[in-house]
């Protein structure tokens, strides 16, 4: 890695004693020598494993549950269904005021996703919880799924969550956020030329070295301990509060170094269920994802479909760009109204357009929900802007970096969400690349600066 | 058939924070008896190094050594309230938050060393390497060991401070979607080289060089950690990764490392990083967070080089080796 002080020298003092200094890392001696404790790391007498029986089908009633033979298998200490959970059905941005509550944390009555948690089966031994999960019968009524987010806002389309009535997160500003600046259709008539294309992509997995889970302790003062490896301590802890109907003072989350996140810890999924199991058995219970969860189970980032329509010059200028952006949120909401809503203020990115139209989409099908991950909301958007840019560059027989010149936003430009851009430094970025990666562009490109014109 | 050869560029911004939620941060610091300093924090360290950073710039705002610092971190029962990390947010609101709880423990800090040395607090700078000095005449002066006890013992005085970072809620607009989404913003500009064998539709990415501007590189070999990492997982997530390869049949989702395709140390490009400072106006010590962004310029940069290289575009991530032998076989007519 290099440091190139050269730029923005007017703006820094280089006069710092620690910041700046590559100081070793306090934690990397226990990281590399086994020592660092993680959550999985602590064992306690008597604790028990939780496993879930989860749902085969995309879609289906739970005609009935019977739990009977899995109780009589040896090891098995308590199986929990949908009743004993006290505030079954909720969403974790209810904290911040982003409801309906549309989520189960054991199915109650109908399953929405291939994998959907319905009962939770607490043994001796992670084996015998396995086995006895193997024996949980639930009868279930197979129901038509949704699979494609087009197909799923199609009128008379099945309904995969009744908590919203409909298939899209119904914003304030109705079904899609929305973003207007200028007039995109004046624009696109004044265009030289028009461009629409549409990009998608697959959900994919955090990948963390270290799968969620949580191992929790009942204390002798009617308080549960709860050592985590979630992302966020009281945001985890406060939902917790709300699904277990139990005070906050009640709970203590101890968290520490967490073997990798990526966004994939912070869905709070395994908390409530295991402190319910502890404060059902008395005992210390853990609940582990075994990879397969990690990798099928929990959360993927979201498939989205990004639809671009850009009106261009011939001298390279982009005049209006339209952008209508997909999220499939799967079966339940979690964190995808959010990242939805953070794409509608992140596009038309990082470029100075007079004439924008956004609007962005919450879709719920019967797929694994997703949620946040590394770049939520922006990462498949950058990928659709910028294979965009590209094509548009060629469209007009342009060099794909001077096109970029052309269009970057500098100090001062007003955005489609109608903030002054501040801090620029894109231009920067594109001098220095061309530099280093001998990628030559006209003499007035590398003149160029993000500060304001005429500052 | 023939191995090609191409190259692709993309330029991205990424926004710090998550002002669409409200974004509370808040941090306790305090000395202990002998003059070392804890800074207290719910703030959770995913394995980037939240704690070493936020013992850097405890220690750069006291004015101690790094090694002085102790972060205790992500007990409820202990640690003030912080949102999570998640959204690049960690060293920003954390960071704001330590360096204004640091600041007013200095303070009762220069105030104890001003009684001992019958001087103004005013007039007395650190010298960081754990004395404090008075200004013109740096002859006079006492350790921060000494300061400390004497602060314990003597006068009776708490060397501590509360930090809060706060960014408030922003509500979108309605109708014209007018909102304040972030706070200051990350940059990268990425060029790929890749070679595509277009008899098997492999993608070989050869070199990678990226530009990231970052506001400020508190720690500069962390800060390579983090966005050499974030390059890599950038290749992965343009060439190879997905949970439901043939989507809606789920039966090809792998459940191991061994079935969910990744790249090895084998497929990770020559990749070079170049790090740019503007410091933001609103980061500690004007950094901004560059966390989620590095892992972002390198998919539309290999997307854009694999189309350099063989002539057809694949819009749907992971390009995979059939995606574009399809796309190759349309583009001649052939049959898919």
């Amino acid at each position: 890695m290099e440091l190139r002080k050269n730029y923005f020298a007017d703006q820094r003092k280089d006069d710092l004693h620690e910041i700046g200094q590559p100081r070793p890392r306090s934690d990397s001696p226990g990281h590399v020598t086994g020592k660092t404790a993680y959550f999985a790391d602590r064992n306690f007498p008597g604790m028990l494993h939780l496993k879930m029986v989860r749902s085969p089908y995309h879609h289906a009633r739970i005609r009935s549950i019977d739990t009977s033979e899995a109780e009589k298998h040896p090891g098995v200490v308590k199986i929990l269904t949908a009743k004993d959970v006290p505030h079954n059905v909720y969403t974790i941005l209810i904290l911040i005021q982003i409801g309906p509550e549309d989520e189960t944390v054991l199915a109650d009555g109908k399953v929405r996703w291939k994998g959907e948690a319905v009962v939770a089966v607490l043994a001796e031994t992670e084996r015998a919880a396995q086995e006895a999960a193997a024996k949980v019968k639930v009868d279930y009524e197979v129901l038509p799924a949704v699979f494609d987010m087009q197909e799923a806002l199609k009128p008379g389309a099945p309904i995969v969550n009744e908590y919203h009535g409909q298939n899209y997160y119904l914003y304030d500003s109705g079904e899609c956020r929305k973003v207007r600046f200028g007039d995109v259709e004046a624009g696109f008539t004044s265009a030289d030329h028009i461009l629409e294309q549409s990009y998608q992509s697959s959900p994919i997995e955090h990948a963390p070295t270290e799968t969620t889970g949580c191992v929790v302790v009942p204390e002798g003062n009617d308080r549960f301990t709860c050592y985590t490896n979630t992302q966020a301590m009281f945001f985890t802890l406060d939902n917790t509060s709300i699904i277990l109907q139990m005070p906050g003072n009640k709970l203590h989350f101890v968290g520490g170094t967490v073997g990798g996140g990526f966004g994939g810890k912070v869905d709070v999924i395994v908390e409530p269920i295991a402190i319910l199991g502890a404060k059902l058995t008395g005992r210390p219970v853990c609940f582990i994802y075994s990879r397969e969860e990690e990798m099928q189970i929990s959360s993927p980032r979201a498939a989205e479909k990004v639809v671009i329509k850009d009106g261009v010059m011939n001298d390279g200028r982009i005049v209006a760009r339209k952008v209508t952006g997909y999220t499939d949120a799967g079966a339940y909401s979690r964190h995808s109204p959010y990242g939805a809503q953070k794409g509608a203020g992140h596009y038309p990115g990082p470029y100075t357009i007079p004439n924008v139209w956004i609007d962005t989409y919450c879709v719920y099908t019967n797929r694994t929900p997703s949620s946040a991950m590394r770049g939520f909301g922006v990462t498949i958007g950058d990928f659709a802007l910028e294979v965009q840019m590209d094509k548009l560059a060629r469209l007009i027989g342009m060099d794909p970096l001077e096109f970029r010149f052309i269009n970057a936003y500098r100090d001062g430009d007003m955005k489609a969400h109608r903030q002054p851009t501040e801090g620029a430094a894109l231009i920067e970025c594109m001098q220095e690349a061309s530099r280093a990666a001998n990628w030559p562009v006209a003499e007035k490109y590398l003149a160029m600066s993000s500060y304001a014109k005429g500052a | 058939m023939a191995i090609r050869r191409g190259r692709g560029v993309a330029a991205i911004n990424y926004p710090t924070g998550m002002n669409l939620g409200g974004d509370p941060t808040q941090a306790l610091v305090h000395s202990t008896p002998t003059g070392n300093f804890m800074v207290t924090l719910s703030s959770v360290d995913l394995g980037q190094g939240m704690k070493q950073i936020m013992a850097q710039i405890c220690a750069e705002t006291i004015g101690v050594p790094t090694d002085r610092v102790v972060v205790d971190t992500a007990d409820t029962d202990t640690g003030p309230h912080c949102m999570g990390t998640f959204a690049s947010r960690g060293t920003h609101r954390a960071g704001n938050a330590v360096i204004q709880a640091a600041k007013e423990a200095r303070q009762v800090m220069l105030e104890v060393a001003a009684e001992e040395l019958e001087v103004n607090a005013s007039d007395l700078e650190t010298d960081g390497q754990g004395n404090i000095l008075v200004k013109g005449a740096p002859r006079k002066s006492i350790s921060i060991f000494d300061v400390a006890l004497s602060a314990h013992f003597k006068r009776g005085r708490s060397i501590s401070g509360r930090g809060m970072f706060l960014i408030p809620r922003s509500y979108p607009e309605k109708e014209t979607g007018a909102m304040k989404p972030s706070t200051c913003y990350a940059h990268a500009c990425t060029v790929a080289e890749v070679e595509v064998d277009d008899e098997t539709g492999e993608v070989t990415v050869l070199t990678v060089k990226n530009i990231f501007e970052i506001g400020r590189a508190l720690n500069p070999k962390m800060v390579e950690q983090q966005l050499v990492g974030g390059s890599w997982m950038g290749i992965s997530h343009a060439l190879y990764e997905t949970t439901e390869p043939y989507y809606p049949n789920r039966d090809h989702g792998g459940t191991d490392f061994n079935q969910y395709l990744m790249p090895g140390p084998g497929d990770l490009a020559e990749t070079e990083i170049i790090v740019l400072e503007r410091p933001s106006a609103d980061g500690p010590y004007g950094a901004k967070g560059p966390g989620e962004m590095c892992a972002n310029p390198q998919i539309p940069a290999v997307a854009n080089a694999v189309f350099d290289a063989v002539g057809v575009r694949v819009d749907t991530l992971p390009i995979t080796p059939e995606r574009i032998l399809r796309a190759l076989k349309a583009q001649t007519g052939a049959p898919n």
